[in-house]
């Protein structure tokens, strides 16, 4: 039977945010629909990777194409690999946990709930398409697209200086998206053309002179560093996590700014490997810049979510990093790190979130002493803290390590500059900690954790132990995928300095 | 000669000596009890989980059950040493497969155990100090609010550091490594709502960092050299490694030692970490966690017998933390403080063992072990001391409490005997040899290191007899409103027991061959060299040095009367109380300028990237933004179309134009 899992996905949550949205006006329906519908895509998706076989040879399975718009090439085609798999997944993880935190963000008056809850559902609809399309024009109608959603996420239900953090975000990502257009139409000029032209497995090792490869390798890039986000181009980020509702900014920053390093991967890699090569060095540069500014930024805010929004800055050039030292090690550590850090970003956003719902305030000097006021929840961000400083046992740990001890292989000073890494975040994190959660316990009574808040944290925490300590599952489904990268990179890996096998001694 | 003909002088000599040593000895599956290795680890950590999950319905039994899973991991422990006296010595090395945990490329690591004579000889200590300990502080924290939380802490950080200890490769080590970090963190910070606690916490967590950077760049090295991470291979191909390599990763792995052991220059976490209740200074900051360091450099030994140029730095570094620590001791006032510079004193002598390479080994876990006993029993000594002066740590404000407490003087008087290396005792088996080995290092090495381990020695009398005068003896200095009383049994009969080990745990471990049979798969027979003085002048004026360290401080601490206030003192004693200054550098050096670093930073980020860049944009389009702002509907739905439209236009007119 051919089911079409993927266009199932894609079409559910649409189909939920209709159906939210057009729910009669006094419904109190509204939030158990959003959840069940969302709970529904997840289990569909789970159901749909069981159909995914990890020792296939195919790049893409469970491929579904057909031609949209044939004269220029345009087909609706969706199709997934390990890390386009593991990105829809860890999105469809992520969104019901999200509506289950975001509950109380919008009180029941007229149809803002109904709208809050439809335009979130529609974000997992936006999430399935951009990383199933395989065609590059469908990416990128995608890629437009969700802008949408989180537009209206920010601009609506966002904080009090919600409309300039909505417009940077904005105009932000139509520039990034005006420049990729461009290399989209040049990409398809060079291609073969045709009335699939823009399928990515026919725009995979095409021969086109240097100059313009690199060229369009560039147009690419701007706008996935736009949407990653690097150094210098983050700064809509920190306003737009500021503004946003915590649950916006989990899918925000952890899924859907993923489509950035996606995006180097997919396109950039697989399309231009000499110009990837060739704009290695400047990459590499810009990736240590990310993570070292951003680690810097984050320690010096006052606000808990720019804080958290500007770890994510230093989280990026981390992946970056692992993309750009082409190896098996380094890439496929970088790919589990976006797995990884959508469930960091999760815990330390929606704990936070808990926070202020309940002081009233973002401001980090308004806390003190909290561990003694609410210690649930203050364990629950050390936790995730913890998570985000990456501590061996936790997810983000095995990541950060393959990307680190990955770059000696190549670039062995590029990995002793990313290693200090793990003692920047150490400062932005139990800073973070100390001043929120320790001191003397102020005068101020609010509830511990709610059950309903225990249901979004747990199975967060369980993700953290789970991808610490058997990642073996996500980093088999994601190798091959990178192994196809770096084949159509053209790289191998560095082989050992000293071949164990044929070492005196060794008995392995 | 130059420094570079002596290191390859000493290249081959130790080569020799590394002949018949460790990593001749592999490692078999396990089967039997020892198979069950991993229930060292599981019952503690469970214990953590379900104290921690488990609430305040675990409040009641919670502490006794976390203590009896700490004596679980110790009878645990025990059968599996049983098991290995069974096998020939040479076979005494299992490994206990656990599952695969990191594949990719050439990254393969799968997570198992190794229950060998060093790491069994280090379980042995973690589990039954730490099992004391539990007992000690079911009476310690009697009257705690979050007496739960606290034993939690401490079963999680038998777990972690059992973990370290028994762990097959670096990166398994590593997450016991900082995982004994973290409950160092929790525990020192255990009372955070006292904000100086708090920053201690996090000081020892981010100084610790620096030290695991080092050990990231050591596996990194290790993964491009020798595409492993697990000792079996690292250490068997270590041989075809170039020296340049090896002693990169050995200075590597020493900056790791260096932050967990408060080695220098990564010490000055250790004196503010006895903000943490005082049975975790005992177990963590002064018996287990804080050796890891050594036991590090011990493991690496195939690492370090090939390259003499890192192994000197080992032992440079812990010369002059032995000297660092004996000098602040001499200084400190507050008995903990004090207590914690003579530990990184104690360690920096463990470190110039292992840095002496195969003639000092044995001799570092030795003494490692005797100090976990004497150390832990002088820290519970306190601990009873301070419950008995309503918590109070000046030692000005003690004396004459010999009479007060008297099963806490005796007890602390043999952690005493055994820490100034008196005859016999426990710390004079263990202190001496490594003496006599660092008299036995070739060239200036044994002159320097030798000296340094004799004078040290002498401090160490020194500070330690003012310690104990300044507590138990001359006059009292306190009045009635302190009501000195003898602390429960619970608390006392741990310290009796490691007040016993330390009397008599050397006698029992060398004279008998006990420890050396024990350690030789793993360290080889070290043949005793012959020092540059003879070794009986070496224990003659250890023994008089001893003699005049502790007639001094009677002199100033016993028989004189101490003043209340602390005089102002020399130029030395005023920067020992300071620590010498360490945190006036590390703020001058690394501080301050990272403040201002940040600052800039997040000025520049403000004024320049995001108004100027993210400003200009939005200034350039303000007509539009503002319109967008009133008209949030509708128009940016139009302009995303109108985008789409585009697209299909330009489309269009290529496809026309073709």
């Amino acid at each position: 039977m051919n089911v079409p899992w993927l266009t199932t996905l894609l079409v559910l949550p649409l189909l939920g945010a209709l159906v939210v949205a057009l729910l009669p006006r006094a419904s109190t329906a509204v939030r158990p629909v959003a959840l069940g519908f969302s709970v529904a895509t997840l289990a569909v998706a789970v159901l749909t990777a069981t159909q995914y076989s990890v020792g296939s040879g195919e790049q893409f399975q469970l491929t579904e194409i057909y031609p949209w718009i044939p004269q220029f090439g345009v087909s609706y085609a969706l199709g997934v690999d390990g890390i386009s798999l593991s990105m829809i997944l860890l999105g469809l993880v992520l969104v019901p946990i999200c509506i289950l935190a975001a509950w109380d963000d919008v009180p029941a008056e007229g149809r803002r709930q109904h709208t809050y809850f439809a335009l979130m559902l529609s974000l997992a609809s936006m999430v399935v398409g951009v990383f199933a399309a395989i065609d590059v024009f469908l990416f990128y109608v995608f890629f437009e697209a969700m802008l949408i959603p989180v537009y209206f996420l920010i601009g609506m239900f966002g904080g009090t200086r919600r409309a300039r953090a909505a417009t940077t975000f904005l105009l932000y990502s139509l520039a990034g998206g005006l420049v990729m257009l461009v290399a989209v139409i040049g990409l398809y000029l060079v291609g073969p053309r045709g009335t699939d032209g823009f399928l990515v497995t026919n725009l995979i090792g095409l021969d086109m002179p240097v100059e313009v490869g690199r060229w369009l390798f560039v147009g690419f890039f701007i706008a996935f560093a736009i949407k990653a986000p690097m150094w210098p181009l983050h700064t809509w980020l920190p306003l737009a996590a500021e503004q946003a509702r915590p649950a916006t900014s989990v899918l925000l920053v952890g899924v859907l700014d993923k489509v950035g390093t996606y995006g180097m991967i997919r396109f950039c890699l697989s399309f231009f490997p000499e110009a990837s090569q060739w704009a290695t060095p400047v990459i590499l540069g810009l990736a240590l810049a990310s993570m070292i500014i951003g680690a810097m930024l984050a320690i010096g805010q006052d606000d808990m979510l720019r804080l958290i929004a500007y770890t994510s800055v230093s989280h990026f050039g981390f992946i970056v990093m692992g993309i750009f030292a082409f190896t098996t090690v380094t890439q496929t550590g970088a790919t589990l790190y976006m797995v990884n850090h959508g469930f960091t970003t999760a815990g330390l956003f929606l704990v936070a979130g808990m926070l202020i719902v309940r002081r009233g305030s973002r401001d980090i000097r308004d806390f003190g002493g909290w561990q003694r006021v609410t210690p649930v929840i203050a364990g629950c961000l050390l936790v995730a803290g913890l998570s985000g400083l990456s501590l061996p046992g936790l997810n983000s740990f095995v990541s950060e390590f393959m990307v680190i001890v990955g770059l000696f292989q190549r670039h062995s000073w590029v990995g002793v500059i990313a290693a200090t890494g793990v003692i920047l975040a150490a400062v932005y994190i139990l800073v973070m900690y100390r001043r929120i959660a320790t001191g003397p316990r102020p005068d101020i009574d609010v509830p511990d954790m709610t059950r309903r808040e225990k249901f979004v944290v747990a199975p967060i925490i369980a993700a953290f132990l789970v991808l610490g300590f058997f990642p073996r599952p996500v980093l088999d489904l994601l190798e091959p995928a990178v192994q196809q990268t770096l084949q159509h990179v053209g790289v191998t890996d560095p082989a050992p300095a000293i071949d164990t096998a044929t070492a005196e001694g060794s008995d392995r | 000669m130059s420094v570079h003909d002596l290191s390859s002088g000493l290249a081959s000599a130790s080569l020799a000596l590394a002949e018949p040593g460790a990593s001749a000895v592999h490692a078999t599956e396990a089967t039997g009890t020892a198979a069950l290795g991993w229930l060292m680890i599981a019952l503690p950590l469970a214990g953590a989980a379900l104290l921690l999950l488990g609430g305040r319905a675990t409040d009641r039994w919670g502490p006794a059950l976390a203590t009896g899973l700490s004596w679980g991991s110790f009878a645990v422990g025990a059968a599996v040493i049983a098991q290995l006296l069974g096998l020939p010595a040479d076979e005494r090395s299992l490994r206990v497969p656990l599952w695969d945990w990191v594949s990719a490329g050439d990254l393969s690591v799968q997570a198992g155990l190794l229950l060998d004579p060093l790491s069994l000889a280090f379980v042995m200590l973690i589990t039954f100090v730490g099992s004391l300990i539990h007992v000690y502080s079911l009476g310690y924290m009697e009257h705690d609010p979050d007496k739960r939380r606290f034993f939690a802490y401490l079963n999680l950080f038998v777990a972690a550091m059992l973990i370290l200890v028994l762990a097959d490769s670096y990166l398994l080590l590593f997450v016991g490594w900082e995982g004994v970090g973290l409950a160092s963190y929790l525990l020192i910070g255990f009372w955070n709502h006292n904000p100086a606690y708090a920053a201690a916490a996090n000081k020892a967590f981010i100084v610790n960092r620096v030290g695991d950077f080092g050990l990231v760049i050591a596996m990194g090295l290790m993964l491009a050299n020798f595409g492993a991470l697990d000792y079996a291979t690292v250490h068997g191909s270590a041989g075809s490694a170039t020296p340049m390599v090896l002693t990169l990763i050995g200075l590597a792995l020493l900056l790791g030692a260096c932050g967990k052991s408060a080695q220098f220059p990564l010490q000055s976490w250790l004196g503010d970490a006895m903000a943490g209740p005082t049975p975790v200074s005992a177990l963590i900051h002064a018996a287990t966690m804080v050796t890891a360091g050594v036991y590090l450099v011990a493991r690496s030994q195939a690492i370090y017998d090939l390259t003499p140029d890192a192994r000197v730095v080992v032992a440079i570094v812990g010369a002059i933390t032995l000297l660092y620590g004996a000098i602040v001791g001499c200084a400190k006032d507050d008995i903990k403080k004090a207590l914690a510079a003579s530990t990184m004193s104690q360690i920096g002598y463990m470190m110039l063992a292992v840095g002496l390479g195969p003639i000092g080994y044995v001799y570092a876990i030795f003494h490692l072990l005797t100090h976990g006993f004497f150390k832990a029993g002088m820290f519970l000594g306190a601990g009873s001391v301070m419950h008995a002066m309503n918590d109070r740590v000046d030692m000005r404000r003690f004396g004459a409490l010999s009479k007060e407490v008297r099963i806490t003087w005796l007890t602390f008087a043999a952690g005493w005997l055994a820490i100034i290396g008196f005859p016999f005792t426990a710390g004079w088996f263990s202190k001496d040899h490594i003496i006599e080995s660092a008299f036995s290092a070739p060239g200036w090495q044994g002159w320097v290191f030798g000296s340094v381990t004799l004078l040290g020695a002498g401090i160490t009398a020194f500070y330690m007899s003012r310690l104990f005068f300044m507590t138990f003896h001359g006059k009292a200095r306190w009045h009635d409103e302190a009501h000195p009383h003898e602390s429960p049994l619970t608390m006392t009969v741990p310290m009796m027991v490691l007040a016993v080990g330390s009397l008599v745990l050397g006698a029992a471990l060398y004279p008998t061959g006990i420890l050396t049979g024990w350690l030789e798969p793993v360290f080889g027979h070290g043949e005793d060299h012959e020092p540059l003085i003879p070794l009986l002048a070496i224990q003659v004026s250890v023994f008089v040095l001893m003699v005049l360290g502790v007639g001094l401080a009677w002199l100033r601490y016993g028989r004189d009367e101490v003043p209340v206030e602390a005089p102002r003192g020399s130029a030395l004693t005023r920067a020992a109380r300071r620590d010498l200054y360490q945190d006036e550098a590390n703020d001058a050096f690394f501080v301050h300028p990272m403040s201002t670093l940040v600052r800039a930073t997040v000025d520049t980020d403000r004024d320049v990237v995001e108004a100027g860049l993210t400003g200009g944009t939005v200034r350039g389009v303000s007509g539009l933004s503002s319109y967008l702002r009133r008209a949030q509907n509708g128009f940016v739905r139009s302009y995303a179309l109108t985008m789409l439209l585009g697209v299909v236009a330009i489309l269009g007119a290529v496809w026309v134009m073709q």
